[in-house]
């Protein structure tokens, strides 16, 4: 199957070329016009004030580590989902104890206020 | 030259290419004309009949156009990210199979992990709009950028949570064989609220409305994309709408037979039979999202995270639970 992915390859270097062609196309025809202000940074209208290099709400990070935590037992799940049929009963208890530690420690995110985005 | 080993994949890519960019292309004038429909205008309508060449009146325009960069932007990672928005979606657009000719799946690669694949590649494209509005050195573009970013990982899980219950009905990961599976019975009637947890997600995940919180035109201008304008906007605009088809594509595949006629057994449907109902299953999902976004409000952002992580989530590892305990008691019963 690995054939399956000469195609794949193909298909990338297609689309990077169509990309970057209309990239270069347009550096290529698209005029440059320089007027004073016009690089500036859009503040509608009023002049920049500082930049957008300052602090921003920790919240983020906290969402980024409670979707690594969660998408990687999702990935876990994918495996047992494959051969859901075949593990049968034995299959099924085990991935019910990974849900339930899963939902515990959705539950305890919850009540320690993980999930409170005004706070 | 027919019998030739690389003749079927080299007019499959070219088909697929150019199904990919009609799409698109006729999702963004579609757009246009169905948002004048419901606010009683007339939508574009100057170029060509009825306005069907105004993509590519605005192709060229946006071709012509000037290369602006703010004087206190990132120019690298400026010139990157409209590329990394696009490309992952237009990469995931070759796992989608739309249909069976002579027996084997029209696709550009038949994968054996295509979920995986598909979520994997796709879920790439959040860098290109967080490195965009970082790199653009504005509040709003930052801002906007965080706000997708946070938005799309956290629906992601979601996603996942519900392809996973899809996973275990079929028990593969290849496209094609997920389609040949609901040949009798589609998944939406098996798995009806992973289908749903699956339709909202995929509104969030291509912020879209009510979710275009990346946006938001009255908070943050254009969010991520407020500094970018000509081609580079343009590639945001393309890997939006792409992104659309793709997820599109993938609830037709994943939830509603793909190529499968209703009545009809798939091994029996013509080639261009299986690839018309795709069409027209994605043209479905293409026609809601837009019929969404000009009529619902939109969300405010608490809200969202409150829906992604206390309901959907929830939900979805529920439906897991459940659709585990089903399949369980369907195999003891099928022991005895």
């Amino acid at each position: 199957m690995l054939a399956e992915y000469a195609p794949l390859l193909a298909w990338l270097v297609l689309v990077m070329a169509f990309v970057g062609g209309l990239l270069a196309l347009t550096a290529w025809i698209g005029r440059a016009r320089p007027a004073p202000g016009k690089a500036e940074t859009y503040e509608c209208g009023m002049q920049p004030m500082g930049d957008a290099r300052g602090r921003f709400s920790v919240h983020y990070y906290l969402v980024a580590v409670l979707f690594i935590l969660f998408d990687v037992e999702a990935l876990f799940l994918v495996l047992w989902a494959l051969r859901a049929r075949e593990l049968g009963m034995s299959g099924l208890i085990e991935v019910g104890l990974f849900l339930a530690v899963l939902a515990v420690g959705w539950l305890h995110i919850w009540r320690r206020g993980g999930l409170e985005w005004d706070r | 030259m027919t019998d030739a080993p690389w003749f079927r994949p080299a007019v499959t890519i070219l088909a697929a290419f150019g199904a990919m960019m009609s799409l698109a292309a006729g999702m963004t004038l579609v757009e246009r004309k169905v948002s004048a429909f419901i606010q009683e205008r007339h939508g574009p309508n100057r170029v060509g009949p009825f306005g069907l060449l105004q993509p590519l009146a605005d192709l060229i325009k946006f071709v012509f156009k000037e290369e602006l960069a703010p004087d206190r932007a990132n120019p690298l990672l400026f010139l990157l990210a409209p590329a990394l928005a696009c490309l992952p979606a237009m990469a995931t657009f070759a796992a989608l199979p739309f249909g069976f000719l002579d027996g084997k799946p029209m696709v550009v690669a038949n994968l054996d992990v295509g979920v995986l694949y598909v979520l994997a590649v796709g879920s790439l494209g959040v860098y290109g709009i967080i490195l965009g509005g970082w790199a653009s050195n504005n509040k709003y573009s930052l801002l906007g950028g965080l706000r997708a970013s946070a938005q799309m990982v956290s629906y992601e899980i979601s996603l996942v949570l519900s392809l996973v219950s899809v996973i275990a009905v079929s028990g593969s990961l290849n496209l094609s064989e997920i389609v040949l599976a609901q040949d009798q019975r589609w998944n939406v009637l098996v798995q009806p609220v992973a289908a749903l947890v699956f339709l909202v997600t995929m509104f969030a995940e291509t912020n879209r409305h009510p979710f275009d919180f990346a946006e938001c035109e009255p908070e943050l201008v254009g969010g991520f994309h407020t500094e970018y304008s000509g081609m580079r906007f343009a590639l945001f605009f393309l890997g939006e709408y792409i992104a659309m088809v793709v997820m599109s594509g993938f609830m037709a595949v994943l939830f509603f037979g793909g190529c499968d006629v209703p009545f009809l057994a798939i091994a029996a449907t013509p080639w261009w039979a299986g690839a018309l109902a795709m069409v027209v299953k994605m043209g479905f999902f293409l026609l809601l999202y837009v019929w969404v976004r000009w009529t619902l409000p939109r969300f405010r952002y608490d809200q969202l995270m409150y829906l992604g992580w206390r309901v959907l989530l929830p939900l979805s590892l529920a439906n897991l639970a459940v659709t585990g305990v089903v399949l369980a008691l369907d195999r003891q019963g099928a022991a005895q």
